[in-house]
């Protein structure tokens, strides 16, 4: 991805997106977002229990569709899209981490890595596990590559979906509460590899979190409440224009 | 693609249990439709062979299919014929040994005559009703069973004494009669006949064997008073299905109608297609309700999937590559439950092949079973095709399934 000097490139971008559920009682989930995610960018998104951290994740993720406004990935609009070419997108583009694991539990740890990749089919399978073999034993799991998910720890499981992010390379990866779940050694590791995504392997990374210190770590604060973003802020450097 | 065989094979894997169950389900289904048409077909096989055995090919008989033609139309254009008093001809085919010397000129088969008279039979001082039958041994050697149904003497030993005849067993014990015994034989016409029983035949159908005798042509012919003629010919073609266009030219030859045994049991051939299309539905149901039971396991894993449905689709699997995990494994559970199925099927049937019955009727058989490859390719496929079928429309919802509504759920 090469940016022209004067505009930073966006790779993932919402403009007014608002996702209403519809119902007798229409609900908000989220409100009027517009925010724009660049190459290397490492965002935390913060905000109380409700407020729709998630129900943003999914709209960023091409996991659900905004009801107005528009998500765009790489300059493409993607709401008007179909099915199929969403999930080619998630496929090749985006990486996700959810609060729980979600790794297939009769699968092994490295064919779980290999899942995206053969669903890509862009490389034969040996290289396939190759490279899973490589993100795991880059995340400290050598080891533990042949295990089922119920053969791991929280933390183990969540850097194997750490690693199954990675795996096509995409240039985003969205993670929701990747550390909810996890003792607070365990959260450390995974926030220096997330930190590591950015810095070693130019992932854009957009994280959902309650943890203060991961929020710090990050470049760029996003706070959401009420399903609207109340501020949007840089850690270190200089805010990107919103 | 292979990812998703791998992931079916895995589901299929971790679910042993259901897996045999739905297997068995399709092979129970599998097994009982190739039994059940190895029996209908075995039996509708063995009962066309019986009949094409036990009874001539072709029957020629005096009958006439259409009234006589008439000199005058043979003379005229257009008649019209009134009040007409028919020629009286005599019962029966004339110079018989002229036309089975003609038959044999081109027939490919034999012929043999036959005289029947209704009789009154006398032994002991009982009279016991039956057919005798006049034949012509040397010739029926080559178009009948009975030579080889003769249990005592011979079918020779009907030249032996001026007046032989061959019992049936059933008939002989019925009237107490044994070989070397002499009986009467009354017709409604000639004298009553000393005759001499000179053996007897066990044909295992019961009619046949209370009450026919079988004698010479020319003991019958003076029985029935109809020297020269004979009542029927019967004729064994060699090859039976040829039957029915042998006789139509049997008959456009000699001027006698001449029946096949297609014709003559047209009845029966066509309560066959009957039975045939009850055997299918049959089948049909049995594979239905085993599909039924792939359909319930596909359905069960679906639900159970639904989170590995979420994750996969998150992931970036299309909808259809989704579906088609679940579809091949219908199709899976519905190929092993074929390969099981024939298997099962065929033991049933050596099985049931070494069921002794006995009836009444007839002496105790085997069932008759017919072995066919068409039974296993078609109960195969039928289970197969409803597998994939019954897979398909658990599969086909489980993958339409929005993942963030489970994703939310689980969080
Ligand atoms: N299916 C639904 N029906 C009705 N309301 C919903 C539904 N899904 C989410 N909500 C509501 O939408 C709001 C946003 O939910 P969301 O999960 O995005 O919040 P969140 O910020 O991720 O919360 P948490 O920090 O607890 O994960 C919440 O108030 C939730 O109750
Ligand atoms: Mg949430």
């Amino acid at each position: 991805m090469s940016a022209a000097p004067a505009e930073p490139a966006v790779l993932l971008e919402a403009i007014h997106a608002t996702r209403v559920l519809p119902g007798v009682v229409p609900v908000t989930l989220v409100e009027d977002i517009t925010l724009k995610v660049h190459p290397g960018e490492f965002v935390a998104i913060t905000g109380p229990s409700g407020s729709g951290k998630s129900s943003l994740m999914y709209l960023l993720g091409l996991l659900d569709v905004p009801t107005s406004g528009a998500i765009e990935i790489g300059g493409v609009d993607t709401t008007h899209i179909d099915e199929d070419a969403r999930a080619a997108i998630r496929l090749g583009s985006l990486g996700f981490v959810f609060q729980f694991h979600f790794l297939l539990p009769e699968f092994s740890a490295v064919d779980n890595v290999m899942l995206p990749m053969r669903a890509l089919g862009a490389m034969p399978i040996a290289r396939c596990r190759e490279r899973a073999e490589m993100l795991l034993s880059q995340l400290g799991l050598e080891p533990h590559m042949a295990k089922r998910p119920d053969q791991l720890s929280g933390g183990q499981r969540q850097r194997v979906a750490i690693a199954r992010a990675m795996a096509n390379h995409p240039p985003v990866i969205l993670a929701d509460e990747p550390t909810g779940n996890l003792d607070t050694a365990s959260s450390q590791q995974v926030l220096s590899i997330l930190r590591g995504l950015v810095d070693e392997h130019d992932h854009s990374v957009v994280v959902v979190t309650h943890d203060m210190e991961l929020a710090a770590r990050a470049d760029r604060r996003i706070h959401i409440v009420d399903g609207r973003i109340a501020s949007d802020a840089s850690n270190r450097r200089e805010a990107p224009a919103v | 693609m292979n990812l998703v065989i791998d992931i079916a094979l895995t589901h299929i894997r971790s679910r042993m249990r259901q897996t045999l169950v739905g297997l068995l389900g399709v092979a129970t289904g599998v097994g009982f439709s190739v039994m059940m048409a190895s029996l209908m077909e075995g039996s509708q096989q063995d009962f066309i062979d019986r009949l094409v055995d036990s009874l001539p090919h072709i029957s020629v008989s005096d009958e006439r299919r259409e009234p006589p033609v008439q000199p005058a139309e043979r003379t005229y254009d257009a008649v019209r014929i009134l009040s007409l008093s028919t020629e009286k001809e005599r019962a029966g085919i004339k110079n018989p040994f002229a036309i089975i010397a003609a038959l044999e000129g081109w027939l490919p088969g034999s012929v043999a005559p036959s005289v029947q008279s209704k009789a009154i039979i006398r032994y002991a001082g009982r009279d016991t009703a039956a057919t005798v039958i006049g034949i012509d041994p040397k010739r029926e050697v080559k178009v009948s069973q009975l030579p080889t149904q003769v249990t005592q003497g011979s079918l020779d030993a009907l030249y032996k004494a001026s007046n032989a005849v061959i019992l049936g067993d059933g008939l002989a014990s019925r009237i107490g009669a044994r070989v070397g015994n002499t009986l009467t034989i009354t017709t409604s016409g000639a004298r009553p006949l000393f005759a001499q029983v000179v053996g007897l035949f066990h044909a295992g159908v019961r009619q046949i064997d209370d009450n026919q005798v079988y004698t010479l042509v020319k003991t019958a012919q003076i029985l029935e008073q109809q020297i020269g003629l004979v009542n029927e010919l019967r004729i064994r073609v060699d090859d039976a299905m040829a039957a029915r266009d042998v006789a139509s030219r049997i008959e456009r030859q000699t001027g006698y109608k001449a029946v096949s045994w297609q014709e003559a049991h047209e009845d029966l051939l066509s309560a066959f297609q009957i039975r045939n299309a009850i055997m299918i539905m049959v089948v049909g149901a049995i594979l239905l309700v085993a599909s039924f039971g792939t359909f319930n396991i596909v359905s069960t894993i679906t639900h159970e999937k639904a989170r590995d449905i979420a994750i996969m689709k998150s992931l970036g699997l299309r909808e259809a590559t989704v579906r088609r995990i679940f579809v091949l494994e219908a199709t899976i559970i519905g190929a092993l439950g074929m390969v099981v199925g024939w298997v099962f099927g065929f033991l049933l049937c050596v099985m049931l092949g070494q069921i002794e019955f006995k009836t009444g009727f007839t002496d105790a058989t085997r069932l008759p079973l017919l072995y066919s490859p068409w039974h296993y390719a078609i109960a195969g496929a039928a289970a197969l095709g409803s597998s994939v079928i019954a897979g398909f429309f658990p599969a086909r919802k489980a993958a339409r399934v929005h993942p963030v509504e489970i994703i939310r759920g689980a969080s």
